[in-house]
């Protein structure tokens, strides 16, 4: 099924595309049918910036893995000294 | 058979991509305008459109995404359109509307134009066949044709309930009685409905298939299922647009 479910947040940051480094400023998150992955539903995050359609940075990754990557930016972000957030 | 990239008059005159495949050489044929999937105008769209050409019919698929990202991926173009919340339903009538014309401005069109759609696009289908003229119109499991979208819905899209009395044409439904978005029970209640409204048609759900059973490179692809709903549908085009 196509779920259709997408998040969207605000960001601040840069992210290397094709043609480059961009800056970003957008996260669409969905749980959806994949264009690349080998699964039926992937959580998909497409980040992007005021470039063109192109200059999108796109992940595919399973349910587990996304959970994964969230547990590790987690991590990541709570081992920064005191001061430096 | 001749395939390639054109350009069609859409929604307000505008200028948009499509991608027409159609038998070569002279006799009368029919149009099918074919609405492509949520994931875009995709190389299996595309190949679903010579299906159709190799079967006899002049085949249109509009690139829905044309006016968000012209020129770009599929994949990258179906991105913007989804964080923009994908296409309004005035401006999906008006390209169809576009592609028919343009179906029935061949010098070997027969006159006649159906319209198919997956996945979102099944739904499309409908919307476009209670909107305009056409002869015959193939719903492959549709989300939202029956049913109310939650307040947080993402995609321009509501049920088609109050619209189904309109409809121009027979209606062939493909679906899988595993799917969830629609559920058997809104095709049952679309079955109620349109027998209510008297209108022509004929719906199919099959055992062992959920959603997007007709797509090759997905997952849920399913052979038999398929093969069978091909069938089906070879079958309406001629009755309908043949």
């Amino acid at each position: 099924m196509c779920t259709y479910n997408t998040e969207h947040a605000t960001i601040t940051g840069s992210g290397k595309a094709r043609a480059g480094w961009v800056a970003l400023t957008e996260a669409t998150v969905y749980f959806d049918h994949p264009v690349h992955a080998q699964a039926e539903h992937t959580l998909n995050i497409d980040l992007t910036g005021t470039g063109a359609a192109g200059d999108r940075i796109a992940v595919e990754l399973t349910a587990s893995s996304a959970r994964e990557l969230v547990a590790a930016i987690e991590r990541a972000l709570s081992k920064v000294p005191a001061g430096l957030l | 058979m001749t395939a390639g990239t054109i350009e069609i008059a859409g929604a307000g005159g505008d200028r948009i991509e499509a991608y027409y495949a159609g038998p070569s050489g002279g006799g009368s044929h029919g149009g099918v305008v074919l609405i492509h999937h949520l994931p875009g105008y995709d190389r299996w769209s595309k190949e679903v459109a010579r299906r159709f050409a190799a079967d006899g019919y002049h085949a249109l698929l509009p690139n829905l995404y044309s006016r968000e990202a012209p020129g770009a991926d599929p994949d990258d173009a179906a991105a913007v359109a989804r964080k923009r919340g994908g296409v309004p339903d005035e401006r999906l009538v008006g390209d169809v509307a576009g592609a028919a014309a343009h179906l029935r401005g061949l010098p070997t069109s027969n006159g006649k134009v159906a319209v198919i759609g997956h996945c979102s696009g099944g739904r499309q289908a409908v919307l476009a066949a209670c909107n305009l003229d056409l002869q015959g119109v193939v719903d492959c499991y549709g989300a939202y044709v029956i049913g109310t979208p939650p307040a947080d819905f993402p995609v321009q899209a509501g049920g088609l309930e109050d619209q189904l009395a309109n409809l121009s044409c027979p209606l062939l439904g493909m679906f899988g009685a595993e799917d969830s978005y629609p559920s058997p029970e809104q095709v049952a209640e679309l079955d109620r409905l349109l027998t209510g409204h008297g209108k022509q048609h004929e719906l199919h759900s099959y055992d062992g298939a959920g959603h997007a059973f007709f797509c090759t490179d997905r997952p849920s692809y399913r052979q038999q299922q398929a093969v069978d709903g091909y069938s089906k549908i070879a079958d309406f085009f001629a009755r309908t647009i043949g």
